[in-house]
């Protein structure tokens, strides 16, 4: 599982930094980035899926294609 | 104090009868009871409500309509942002209070200019201060007798944190906070004076932030004055109507938006003792609360102007005619939420709009959720137990910031 952070989307309200600072980083604009690849731990999933229903813009996405290919 | 005192006692149109047909925000009976408001119109099937007040306003109120408006810059302009029957005159595309009253593309680059200096990693370190200045608030409110004393949580306390930490940051003089909140009172609640009141008004703002800039010309320091005195766009300083434009903006678009969201999260506990008892006890959730309060008090309406005649979902839109943005009955919409009208203490999906959508998303939002977090945590720290004194001496604002102005509190 990796997350994905729309830029054009993003418009920096910061929710998923907050909710989830293992997987978001933001910049020195507040737009949210994703740390590293995006890779999703388990213990991180619950977080991930927090993010994604918290952003205001629908910005974030959770991409589950290797694990469906898996 | 008086000059809060002043709100007219009706619109300049007179009462609402109609509120499908004849919309009024600015109705002193709309704030008081906006959530029951919005909740008819969706029984009535209106998504879209409107009125011929204001030169002809419309409302939608579901969070779809609201999210396309918000994101539709071509058919809607920024370039009046408070309803009212004034003509806006102020000149594109800077508009009278860059960048909230500028649309793309100079939207962009002037709202870069302001996010650094309000980005989280900038905010945070503010942390110390907002909670050194909201114990000392707390101080100030005397001597405590459990069950006896009654303080006004919104005159004695909301209202005073969010205009000490923005006259902070522009390197204004804290002590000109009463007159701060009668610049902010004018704009936001005044709408319903006579336009030469208010224009009076507006000059006295302009001459007091024209006095500042001076002030900071002769001395420079590390403060958001003298940041805008000096940055550079497109290898230019700004025009002294930018600076000043965004000085009105930041002084007055943090004041009491963040006030009423304090206001009206501490009046939610007062009469909730399970959500109180909840927070006192699980320090964890307040987080999570205080989006939920977010949520259910979202203080601010935004508004749009309509930029050019055309059909939206069926009602004929001219140019020049108002658009509310009522984020806060966005976020009550069932399409949305589960229980959109119940505040749900821990709510962990909360896709809400407090902060508005798209490229007007409120620039100093890091702070306000910082502000009202460390306001309550502190307020509730200080008094785990307190209640209404008399739920009907409440008194709520008038215009399209929605919050409690009065709100006497008695300490258990």
């Amino acid at each position: 599982m990796k997350v994905r952070v729309d830029a054009e989307k993003c418009q920096g309200h910061n929710r998923c930094y907050a909710l989830a600072p293992e997987l978001f980083d933001v910049d020195d604009y507040g737009q949210a980035v994703v740390i590293g690849d995006g890779t999703v731990t388990p213990d991180l999933e619950e977080k991930a899926r927090l993010a994604v229903a918290n952003c205001p813009e629908y910005a974030i996405s959770i991409d589950d294609e290797a694990r469906e290919r898996g | 104090m008086s000059e809060h005192t002043d709100a007219a006692p009706t619109s300049i149109y007179g009462p609402v009868t109609d509120w499908a047909t004849d919309i009024d925000h600015a109705d002193p009976s709309y704030n008081p009871r906006a959530p029951e408001i919005w909740a008819e119109l969706r029984e009535q099937g209106c998504p879209i409500a409107h009125t011929d007040r204001y030169h002809g306003m419309w409302a939608p109120i579901t969070a779809e309509l609201v999210r396309e408006v918000a994101y539709d810059t071509e058919h809607f302009t920024s370039r009046g942002v408070v309803v009212s029957t004034a003509t806006i005159d102020a000149q594109a595309p800077i508009g009278g209070a860059p960048p909230i009253t500028s649309d793309p593309p100079f939207h962009q680059l002037a709202r870069r200019l302001l996010l650094p200096p309000f980005a989280p990693k900038k905010i945070e370190p503010w942390e110390p201060e907002i909670r050194l200045l909201c114990k000392q608030r707390l101080d100030d409110l005397g001597d405590i007798t459990a069950g006896e004393t009654v303080v006004d949580a919104a005159a004695q306390y909301a209202a005073h944190i969010p205009v000490n930490v923005i006259a902070r940051m522009l390197g204004f003089p804290i002590e000109d906070d009463d007159l701060f909140r009668q610049f902010v009172h004018n704009t936001l609640e005044g709408v319903n004076r006579e336009p030469e009141v208010r224009a009076a008004s507006f000059r006295q703002l302009d001459a007091y932030i024209d006095a500042q800039i001076e002030d900071h010309r002769a001395d420079r320091r590390d403060d958001l004055t003298t940041y805008l005195m000096e940055v550079e766009l497109g290898g230019q300083k700004l025009s002294h109507e930018h600076v000043r434009g965004s000085i009105v903006l930041l002084l007055l678009a943090g004041i009491d938006t963040t006030w009423s969201a304090i206001g009206s999260a501490i009046w939610h506990l007062a009469d909730h003792p399970d959500d109180r008892h909840r927070l006192v006890a699980d320090h964890e959730l307040l987080p999570t609360a205080i989006e939920e309060l977010l949520r259910a008090y979202a203080p601010v309406t935004m508004a749009r102007m309509v930029a050019t005649d055309h059909d939206f979902h069926g009602c004929p839109m001219k140019t020049d005619e108002w658009v509310l943005l009522p984020f806060p009955a966005a976020n009550r919409d069932p399409e949305l939420f589960d229980r959109a009208d119940e505040v749900v203490i821990d709510r962990l999906e909360n896709r809400h709009a407090a902060f508005g959508l798209g490229i007007h998303r409120c620039l100093g939002s890091n702070l306000a959720r910082l502000e009202l977090t460390v306001a309550v945590d502190e307020f509730l720290q200080r008094f785990p137990e307190f209640e209404l004194a008399d739920p009907d001496a409440v008194r709520w604002s008038v215009g399209q910031i929605r919050g409690p102005r009065q709100l006497p509190i008695r300490i258990l």
